[in-house]
This record gives structure tokens, C-alpha cells and sequence, in this order.
């Protein structure tokens, strides 16, 4: 009974999926390929809006991929801008991208929902490596430039580029369009690079190569936080070491511009409750985020902020003119 | 022995009616989402994430379900590339080459039954392949750097002008439209534009799986239309049961064909459609005596079986180090993620239950694919005997809908009409569409390849042959390249060969 049940369901959703039924309540955009960050913050979230019955029904994840974000992006802001039902998966990623003119608009075009966790950045090195500590790091690439090859999963100019651009200017590197940058499909493909010797260092998220730093295949130079982080407080911050930087990468949702304030209130409600649930609480835990919330008026000024900040960086590091 | 018992364990798991159910359901849906043009394993996967949940499956029996849908993905690709030419994904493009012609000649069911036992042969091998040697293999996959990579891709390329009967320069040429196409989108290592005109429907390239759908399904049905007009008509239904002797033709193929795709495999930045790739040329080197490309059971049998054998392989570097070897893994990590099992290299020592259940639930998946599957061929050859008039609509409709599945996007149906087009006008002038797939397909990754090589040395070329691995691959090259010759130049001496020059 229970399995012609579920086969039922099973073909119900196939049948939805096929046909896209429009009367779905809740959809989130996920800006990228299944797999990705933006895809499992859509997913995690949305599974846990349902399960803890803040919306009806399962919601809707859409995979709308291209140009790290621009095609979501452009999709809501033509078509969907008054949706009241849509979510956009976000990050500070985007937010970089926004900065440097990569998007059809700038972040004014949205209402920023609401983040409800952030990732954390980490410099590590192989386990073998001689570069035993941030300060020898940062030496080295003064002395030289180009002796250490480094590596991320953004492209020249992405967030991980940046965050490490950063550090080394902190750090009183000069020439720091020198530094040589290798572009990987992901944290853990450039931390398997770098097991195999082929490049030196890896600037990522802390939560994409979390199962390196607990099987010991890594050392952790710096993690980009404020504060050690709850999971791993051994590591140290690059503030502990004396470089004032951070380097969040938040997670967190826009809805379109013209979406009513009773819809986007309601949002922001929606997600605040589940933000301060056990469940997500657990979730991001365990998927290597920092649970913290800003939302409504607070987020959507912050992300402003976070947009001036990040053009302006970008300007001084020379990725824009 | 250790592994043994942990496997036998790991039956212990596989074995509960739950996950029993799951991997027959699995298979089953995995063969039908394979079969579809356009919906392929990726899809397949992300489809069935909200079901596990759904259900509140564990991790154990979600990744079951997933892994099951993913094999079965792979044995369903090759059956539309059968019937109808038109592949099903990405890795069962090399299918057509011999399959479809088989199919012409009314051997329809000995294609499907050849391309089953590969598919099960090359699967198998990989899951034991998987069972013995993981960490190891996993440990030597990671000292393959960027220039080794680019130097497989030159491999590759090398051997893309023998493997369509046409003119060698009509395929170099058609790789060559292929590569030029797959340069267009957001180059990936600066994040500049090229050739987007603009238009952010551009940023990502085009996709293979819209190209490959645009010219395979829609040129299929153009072809059609106008074979109509004059007169001709489909293929012929022809038997309804295999032949066991041809079976057997494609058994030496099949284990040949499943150790060059296990390899493609295990090495993250290769993948299924490389293994395939791989496979169909070194058999056709091998074996070919002027039958290839017309329906040689040995054709059909090595491709599949590369594909399935990489399918497997690409599960090493996803349980052992957590990175995915192609898109389908990187949607099943996750999914790990999201049910709090930390993929890396400890999920061996932390969630033995979880690897040993899913690997005994592999060679249980293989064995329901092949029950499964040799009993529809009878089923699936009716196909061709709908009438056209049914039929032919229904694979334009299933190609638009695979299509928006995939990108919710209207302008990637354009994209596949142009596609559609393209196939029928290369076709007219006697291009085989395959490299252009390829073309599309491997060059994007063998550019990205080149461009981190580069990054690392500072736009030193010389990287390239600095690396021993590489240096070993384009020997093989090198090597191939000139028996191939060798090959052609003794094969013309034969009178009957001069019909076909330059094959």
C-alpha cells in the first residue's frame, strides 16, 4: 500500500516536473548547475521550509544556469519581477559579480531577502608542503611573486582570487598582479591538484574542502574569519596572525524588484523562523556554514555596502578599471 | 580477505527489501530517463533528489536509488542511439556509429542485445574494478596535472579523424566546427566574454546536450521529411530476438572497450563521452576490416562498454576524495552533503555501511539492468515498427521537452532548432555529425586544461612536455598514429579498399 502510494507521488512529481504545473506555490532559482552552492542552498532550504511547514507543498528548485548567476539574474528582473512566490539563491559571489559589471543591472534592480549563514575562506597548503605558516607565505611571495602557484575555484578576479589578493596585500606584497592564479571546478578538485603537486596553494570556501582538513591531507595557513570558527577553533584566523582580513562568503536569497512589501515582509518572516530552527541550525553546521542571519532593510543595506566595498577592490586590485 | 568482508557486508545492506526495491525501481526509471533525447543521468539524478527526501530515505538507500538511476542512465542512452540515431546522452554519441546502421539492416535486436551484455560487461568490470582498488587508483588519479590532461584531449583529437567512414578531412573539418563552437560563453579562467554578442544567453556556451539533441534528433527528423517526399521510408523492425553468435562477437571488444573507459573514468577531469571516445577508436585500429561504421557488432560493443566502465570509474574519485568525475557525481555529492555525511577522504573509514552497500548495490543494479533489459529488446524494436506518422512527432516533442527540462530556458530551444539545421545541412554534404559533438564536447574541457597548464607556468608552453605522464600519452599517440597509417597504407594495396579511399 505504502510503495503504490509512493509510486503514485513518484509519478505525480515526475509528471509535474515534465510539465512545469504553474500552480506550484513557492519556486527557487538556483543560478547554477545542480551540485553547486547556490543549487544546495535551494535545496536545503527549500526542503526545510517545507518540512517545517512554513510553505505549502514541496518548493520548486530551478536549475536556471549561466554567467555565474547573469542569466538568473536577467530572467528575474525582464519576466518575474513582481513574483511574490520566487526565491533567488545568492552569495557574496554574486555580489562580486554585480560589482564588476558582469550582471544586466546593478544590486538597486533587487530586494535582498535575507543571508542565512555564510561559508568561511581558507588558505591551505599540502600537508608537505614547506611553507609551514601564513608569515612564511606571505614572505615568499613578497620576496617572489610567482614562487607559489595558487588556486581556487573562481576564476582571475572571482571571490577566492580576491580574498587572497587581499591577504597578500595585507601582507606587503607589491606586485600582485604577478601571482600566478589556476582556476579548478571546485575547492576539492584544486585541493586534489594540489595533493598531486601541481600547484601550491588553495584559496576556497572552508565547507568545499572540509573532508581534507579532517583526514589531515592539508594544512590550513589562515581561515578569513572574525572569530575562530565553531567547528574547527584550532585554526588559526589570519587576524590572530596579525593581517586584518576576512573573507565571508554568505548565503542568501533576493526576490525581484517589484515584489509587493507585504510578499517581501512575509519572506523575510519565513526565513527568519527558519533560520532560527534547530533544523537549519544542524544543517549549516554540518555543511561547514556559520549560521548568521541579517535580513529585510539590514540585508538589503549591507549588500549595498558589500557592492561598493567590492567594486572598490576590485578597482585597487586592478581586475576592473 | 578484508575487502571481502566488507563487502559482504555491504550485501547485508544492499539486500534490505527497501533498497532491493529501490535498485530495481532505479534501474528502471534510469533506463527510460537514459533512452529520452536530452534527459540524461544529470537530470535523471536531480529529479529523484526531492523524491528521496520525499520518502525520508536514508543516505544509504538515497545514494542506492541515485547510483542505480545512474547506471541505468547509462544502458538507456544507447538504445535511442540505436533505433532511432539519435543519442540519448553525451557518451552513447559513438553508439550511433555502428549501432544505427545494424539497426538499418534489420539487426535492430542484435544491436540492443550486443550493447546490453557490453554495457553489463563494462559496468561490471569497473564496480570490481572499484571493489579492489579504489584508494589506490584514487591515489595515482591525483598526480595527473592540468598538462597531463591536456595531453589525453591531443589523444584524443589525434585519433578523431579515423572514426567515421567518411573523408578524414570532412571529419577533421566537422571537429574543427565542433572546437570553434565550443570556444563561445564566458571564457572560464579570466570571466571575459567571447562571441556572446551581447546576449547573456550566451555566458555559458552551448550546451553538448542541446547541440547533440538539435543535430542528431531534429537533422533525423528533417532527413526524414524530405526521404518521405521521395519516397523512402524507416528502418525495418527486422527480428525481434538476438542472435547469440553475434552476441559473442562483441564479448573481446566489450572487455577491451571496459579497461580504457574504467581508466577515463577514475581520472576526474575525463569523464564518460572521453572513455567512449577511447574506446570505439582503439577498437576500430584494432579490428577494423573495412566493416566499421557499417554496422560491426564490435562497434557497438566497445563504445558501451567504455561508457558504462567509466560511469563506474568516476565513482572512485567521488568516494574516495569527494571530487566529482562528472556532472551526475557532483549532484550525488550534494546530496551527501545535505544528509550530513562529509564526503573526503575519510568516508571509507567513517561510513563503511554507506560505500560497501552502494558498491554491493552496484553489481545487484548490474545484473537488474541486464535482466531488465534483454527481455525489452523485443519491446523496444517495436519502436520502429510505429508508424512514422506517430512516432516522428513524438521525437520532436520529446526533444523540446528534454531540452527545456534541462535549462528552463526558451532560447536553448532556438539554440537546438539551429542545431537542428546545422546537422541537416552537414549531412547533405556528407559531414559525419560526431566530431562536431566531440569537437563541442572535448574541447572545452581540453582548452580549460591548457589554460591552467599555462596559468601554473606563466604562459610557458614548455609545461606542457615537461610532465613524464604526458610525455608517456602523446608516445601512445605518436605511436597510433603511425600504425594507423601503416595500417591504411597496407589496406589500400587490396583492390576492394579502393572504393573507400583515405579510410
Amino acid at each position: 500500500m505504502i510503495l503504490k502510494l509512493s509510486g503514485l507521488r513518484a509519478a505525480g512529481l515526475g509528471a509535474a516536473m515534465l510539465f512545469a504545473v504553474p500552480a506550484m506555490a513557492a519556486e527557487c532559482i538556483a543560478p547554477a548547475d545542480p551540485g553547486g552552492g547556490w543549487d544546495f542552498t535551494c535545496r536545503e532550504v527549500g526542503r526545510l521550509l517545507s518540512a517545517e511547514g512554513l510553505v505549502e507543498g514541496n518548493v520548486q528548485v530551478t536549475n536556471m544556469p549561466g554567467g555565474v548567476g547573469a542569466v538568473a539574474f536577467a530572467n528575474v528582473a525582464g519576466k518575474r519581477a513582481d513574483d511574490g512566490d520566487l526565491l533567488v539563491a545568492t552569495s557574496t559571489v554574486g555580489i562580486t559579480q554585480i560589482a564588476q559589471g558582469k550582471y544586466p543591472g546593478g544590486v538597486d534592480q533587487m530586494r535582498w531577502l535575507a543571508m542565512l549563514g555564510a561559508d568561511v575562506g581558507v588558505i591551505a597548503v599540502a600537508k608537505d608542503s614547506d611553507i609551514q605558516t601564513l608569515d612564511d607565505l606571505l614572505g615568499r611571495l613578497k620576496a617572489d611573486p610567482t614562487s607559489v602557484v595558487t588556486s581556487g575555484s573562481s576564476g582571475a578576479g572571482g571571490w577566492d582570487h580576491i580574498r587572497l589578493l587581499l591577504l597578500a596585500e595585507a601582507g606587503g606584497v607589491e606586485a600582485l598582479e604577478q601571482i600566478r592564479w589556476v582556476q579548478f571546478d571546485g575547492g576539492s578538485p584544486a585541493v586534489t591538484q594540489m595533493m598531486g603537486g601541481q600547484v601550491g596553494l588553495v584559496s576556497t570556501d572552508l565547507g568545499e574542502i572540509k573532508g581534507f582538513v579532517e583526514s589531515g591531507d592539508i594544512r590550513v595557513l589562515a581561515v578569513l574569519s572574525d572569530e575562530p570558527i565553531s567547528a574547527f577553533p584550532d585554526l588559526p584566523t589570519a587576524k590572530s596572525q596579525g593581517y586584518e582580513v576576512t573573507g565571508y562568503n554568505w548565503r542568501g536569497f533576493y526576490t525581484g524588484g517589484g515584489v509587493s512589501d507585504d510578499d517581501y515582509n512575509a519572506w523575510v518572516e519565513k526565513l527568519k523562523t527558519l533560520y532560527d530552527s534547530a533544523a537549519w541550525q544542524e544543517t549549516a553546521r554540518a555543511s561547514g556554514l556559520e549560521p548568521i542571519w541579517r535580513g529585510g532593510d539590514e540585508f538589503n543595506d549591507y549588500v549595498a555596502e558589500q557592492n561598493e566595498q567590492m567594486a572598490n577592490i576590485s578597482r585597487e586590485i586592478g581586475v576592473i578599471q | 580477505m578484508d575487502i571481502l568482508s566488507l563487502l559482504w557486508d555491504g550485501f547485508a545492506v544492499a539486500a534490505l527489501p527497501i533498497n532491493l526495491v529501490l535498485i530495481v525501481a532505479g534501474c528502471f526509471a534510469g533506463t527510460l530517463i537514459g533512452a529520452l533525447p536530452g534527459l540524461g543521468p544529470v537530470n535523471g539524478v536531480a529529479i529523484l533528489i526531492p523524491l528521496t527526501f520525499a520518502f525520508g530515505l536514508d543516505a544509504t538507500s538515497s545514494m542506492i536509488l541515485l547510483s542505480a538511476v545512474y547506471y541505468g542512465c547509462m544502458y538507456g542512452g544507447r538504445i535511442s542511439a540505436i533505433l532511432l540515431n539519435i543519442p540519448g546522452d553525451e557518451p552513447a554519441i559513438m553508439t550511433t556509429l555502428d549501432g544505427y546502421p545494424m539497426a538499418r539492416k534489420g539487426q535492430a535486436a542484435d544491436a540492443l542485445a550486443i550493447s546490453g551484455v557490453a554495457s553489463f560487461i563494462g559496468a561490471t568490470l569497473a564496480t570490481i574494478g572499484l571493489t579492489l582498488f579504489a584508494p589506490m587508483l584514487a591515489k595515482a588519479a591525483i598526480y595527473f596535472g592540468p598538462a597531463d590532461y591536456f595531453a589525453l584531449y591531443v589523444m584524443a583529437f589525434a585519433t578523431i579523424g579515423g572514426i567515421s567512414g567518411s573523408d578524414p578531412r570532412k571529419t577533421l573539418l566537422a571537429a574543427l566546427l565542433g572546437l570553434m563552437l565550443g570556444t563561445v560563453g564566458l571564457d572560464p579562467s579570466t570571466g571575459v566574454a567571447r562571441y556572446t554578442f551581447g546576449s547573456f544567453n550566451l555566458y555559458d556556451g552551448f550546451d553538448p546536450i542541446v547541440a547533440l539533441v538539435g543535430l542528431f534528433a531534429l537533422s533525423e527528423i528533417l532527413f526524414f521529411l524530405e526521404e518521405k517526399a521521395h519516397g523512402g521510408g524507416l528502418v525495418p523492425p527486422g527480428r525481434v530476438f538476438p542472435r547469440l553468435t553475434r552476441v559473442k562477437e562483441g564479448i573481446g571488444a566489450s572487455l577491451r572497450g571496459s579497461v580504457i573507459g574504467f581508466i577515463a573514468g577514475i581520472l576526474p577531469g575525463a569523464g564518460a563521452s572521453l572513455g567512449a571516445v577511447m574506446s570505439y577508436s582503439f577498437e576500430k585500429r584494432l579490428s577494423d576490416k573495412g566493416t566499421f561504421g557499417d554496422g560491426d557488432p564490435r562497434g557497438v560493443a566497445a563504445p558501451e562498454a567504455g561508457n558504462n566502465a567509466a560511469s563506474g570509474g568516476a565513482l572512485i574519485p567521488m568516494l574516495t576524495l569527494g571530487v566529482p568525475g562528472s556532472g551526475t557525481t557532483a549532484v550525488m555529492l550534494a546530496m551527501l552533503i545535505s544528509l550530513n555525511i562529509q564526503p573526503g577522504p575519510l568516508l571509507f573509514e567513517r561510513s563503511p555501511d554507506l560505500v560497501w552497500g552502494l558498491v554491493a548495490a552496484l553489481y545487484l543494479a548490474n545484473f537488474v539492468l541486464l535482466i531488465l533489459n534483454l527481455p525489452l529488446i523485443g519491446l523496444f524494436t517495436r519502436v520502429l515498427g510505429l508508424p512514422a506518422w506517430g512516432l516522428m512527432p513524438l521525437v520532436v516533442a520529446i526533444s523540446y521537452l528534454g531540452v527545456y527540462a534541462i535549462t528552463h530556458a526558451a532560447f536553448d530551444l532556438l539554440v537546438m532548432v539551429g542545431f537542428g539545421i546545422l546537422g541537416f545541412v552537414l549531412r547533405k554534404l556528407d559531414f559525419s555529425l560526431v566530431p562536431v559533438v566531440l569537437g563541442l564536447l572535448l574541447g572545452m574541457d581540453m582548452e580549460n586544461n591548457l589554460r591552467r597548464a599555462l596559468s601554473i607556468s606563466g604562459g610557458d608552453f614548455t609545461i606542457l612536455l615537461q610532465s613524464p605522464i604526458a610525455n608517456v600519452i602523446y608516445l601512445l599517440t605518436a605511436g597510433f598514429l603511425v600504425l594507423s597509417l601503416w595500417l591504411s597504407r597496407r589496406g589500400s594495396a587490396i583492390p576492394s579498399r579502393l572504393e573507400t579511399p583515405g579510410d
